[in-house]
């Protein structure tokens, strides 16, 4: 079975591109030029330059030595938590904007939930001149305030979006409105493996150099580059699409994606798409949504801003659908826990939306001497709040 | 022969009326039908609400926001219409987003068009390629039009594949932008409006967004065959409910 995109632009049952056609120009430029223009010599050099010298890359894959005796396996985490800004996010931005400006945009925006997306992306705006508007939730202001104010300094124009649930799914929705009413000038930078074709494709295409660098890396440690098996938080699925991609044809790696229950799967109060969602249309891609049984899409909740979102990119719907990757969901108080372990653990504090991925341990189990590698996606300092309040740490 | 193809041959220029199915309240759609029949439109647009309606401007969204708390459903739509072809006659369109009719089932959704009487559908998240692909048969099956958009930015050669995909009208965006803008119209939209009157397309054109009064209705209508008022509709009926409709309508085409 192939696992990735298509010539359609479909990864199995999911994808394509459902949008009114007043986006078409805009998405079949890109679609026309993307695969193109990446692989030019000069975006190329531009891009690895940039990804070593501004965003600090490769990132390190460290042996977390007490964590794995723990758990009694081998498990390394992926530093995409020391990436400038924070977070893996901004591998995706900088090739996004080297994108844009050889597409003759000069105007940017980019929707945000908590706030990661749309600081890396008032950051690669600033490095590279260019005028940057982030789209946000109304309710996501307010919770995300330091990103906030980050974008700010950097520069960008924060616009509150204050239609239907004022958070990331409507922020989104703000973002492509924005692109309908400025058709030529502009491009979207959108922040996960989400959209119309070919955004899933070419936002994977740039958080590859996650799952690149680790076979290098695993080569060195462990004198193979497969391990067995591959863990990422998915919130649209940007991470996790970086770490599984050049490990989604090898059925001896086995893929774990790790989704957000919330306050628990039938709580009502959840972002576990694969075991909520059904087969839809949200934000031009068909994949899995959460939604009601007329179609209306809901609205998802997770203590983690970043995982926020009702649906999954349709490269993931692919993995799930097809039994290629096993789905675990965890909850906010599982999650919270399995963060507070790797600070004690092992003198790192993980984003909420990596911890996710951390805490399967408690529960899946693997063999001593299986190689687990697990995205840490990024860093908690965003988050110092949530712990604060939840731990009653102040 | 369908509605709309029928209506397309009157020597005249046709106002369309798009409306917010279960707005202002859940049960004001056939009331708000029957009174824009009444003023003389010459055809509707049934909007089917949806929680993220990416083209439309912040008129339609809150008017779709409405409906939906208000209980609005496509069961509750097709209910409250099952008899509307008992005392209206002009053409209907349903109008929404891919996702609700995917949900209720593509090919059931337009058996319950058909049986109810309408005439075509506006599914403008749902583009040409996957409509000729995966759903076309099953529209002409239910003799249902499926009207496409084009806008300033459609590229001629697109223009002419959805010429050729359509049988009934095309749907000419006047701007870039959501519905609601309503900044007149430029020179900017004349020569759009000039330039696609030259293409000589096999279908008529009817303009939709950012008309809203008799100005812009006379302006939109010179080369098109007729133009669709949504946005300033759903205002004036915010304001002035269903008693509001005839001399809205009057104020339009006097
Ligand atoms: C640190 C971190 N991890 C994960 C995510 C989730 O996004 P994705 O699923 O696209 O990786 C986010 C999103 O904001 C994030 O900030």
């Amino acid at each position: 079975m192939n696992y990735n995109v298509n010539e359609k632009g479909y990864y199995g049952d999911f994808g394509g591109a459902y949008i009114p056609e007043m986006l078409y120009p805009n998405v079949e430029e890109l679609r026309q030029n993307y695969i193109k223009v990446m692989q030019e010599p000069d975006f190329q050099k531009e891009f690895k330059e940039l990804l070593k010298e501004y965003v600090g890359r490769p990132t390190p894959l460290y042996y977390a030595k007490r964590f794995s005796e723990k758990y009694g396996t081998k498990v390394y985490l992926k530093r995409e938590d020391l990436c400038h800004t924070g977070a893996h996010k901004v591998n995706n931005t900088i090739g996004q904007i080297l994108m844009a400006k050889r597409l003759g945009k000069n105007r940017i925006i980019a929707e945000t939930g908590a706030g990661q997306h749309g600081v890396a992306t008032a950051t690669v705006c600033a490095l590279m001149g260019l005028e940057c508007i982030v789209y946000m939730g109304a309710i996501d202001i307010k919770r995300q305030a330091p990103n906030v104010a980050r974008m700010k300094m950097l520069g960008a124009t924060v616009v509150s979006a204050e239609s239907g649930s004022k958070t990331l799914k409507d922020a989104t929705n703000e973002a492509i409105r924005d692109w309908i009413n400025n058709p030529t000038d502009t491009h979207y930078i959108i922040g996960s493996v989400v959209g119309p074709h070919p955004y899933p494709d070419m936002v994977a295409r740039f958080q590859s150099v996650i799952s690149e660098e680790v076979k290098k890396q695993l080569l060195e440690k462990e004198g193979r580059e497969n391990p067995d098996y591959v863990v990422a938080c998915v919130g649209g699925g940007s991470n996790a699409a970086g770490i599984f991609y050049h490990y989604l044809d090898k059925p001896e790696v086995g893929i774990i994606a790790v989704e957000a229950a919330g306050k628990g799967i039938h709580s009502g109060e959840s972002a576990a798409t694969s075991a909520l969602g059904k087969e839809g249309i949200i934000h031009g891609s068909k994949t899995l949504l959460m939604q009601t049984d007329d179609g209306q899409i809901t609205e998802p909740y997770s203590i983690s801003a970043g995982l926020d979102y009702p649906g999954v990119g349709p490269m993931h719907a692919h993995l799930f659908r097809s039994g290629r990757g096993e789905f675990i969901s965890v909850t906010d108080a599982d999650a919270m826990q399995a963060g507070l372990d790797l600070c004690k653990l092992e003198g790192i504090i993980p984003a909420i939306e990596s911890s996710h991925a951390l805490a399967i341990f408690e529960d899946r189990k693997f063999r001593k001497d299986d190689v687990v590698v697990v995205n840490l996606s990024g860093r908690g300092d965003k988050d110092l709040n949530t712990y604060i309040e939840y731990f009653k740490l102040a | 022969m369908n509605r709309i193809n029928k209506k397309l041959q009157e020597d005249k220029k046709l106002l369309s009326i798009y409306f917010t199915a279960g707005y202002p309240k859940l049960e004001d759609t056939v009331p708000v039908l029957e009174e824009l029949v009444k003023s003389g439109v010459d055809m509707i647009e049934i909007g089917l609400p949806f929680s993220d309606p990416l083209a439309d401007g912040p008129t339609i969204q809150e008017s779709s926001t409405t409906a939906l708390k208000n209980g609005m459903t496509t069961t509750k739509l097709f209910d409250q219409i099952k008899d509307i072809r008992k005392t209206v006659d002009i053409p209907l369109i349903v109008m929404g987003y891919f996702n609700p009719m995917l949900q209720y089932g593509v090919e059931k959704f337009c058996k319950a068009c058909s049986e109810i009487g309408i005439d075509g559908l506006i599914m403008p998240d749902l583009p040409l390629a996957e409509y000729e692909e995966h759903y076309k048969a099953t529209f002409e099956k239910y003799d249902l039009k499926m009207v496409f958009l084009i806008t300033p930015q459609t590229s001629d050669k697109r223009i002419k594949q959805i010429d050729t995909a359509s049988d009934g009208f095309i749907y000419m965006v006047s701007s870039a932008s959501t519905t609601g803008k309503t900044s007149g119209f430029s020179n900017v939209q004349r020569e759009y409006f000039e330039r696609i009157d030259a293409l000589n397309l096999k279908n008529p054109q009817i303009v939709g967004f950012g008309i809203k009064d008799e100005e812009t209705f006379k302006a939109a209508t010179k080369t098109a065959k007729g133009a669709i008022i949504g946005s300033a509709f759903i205002k004036m009926l915010t304001e002035k409910g269903i008693e509001g409709i005839s001399s809205f309508i009057k104020s339009i085409r006097p």
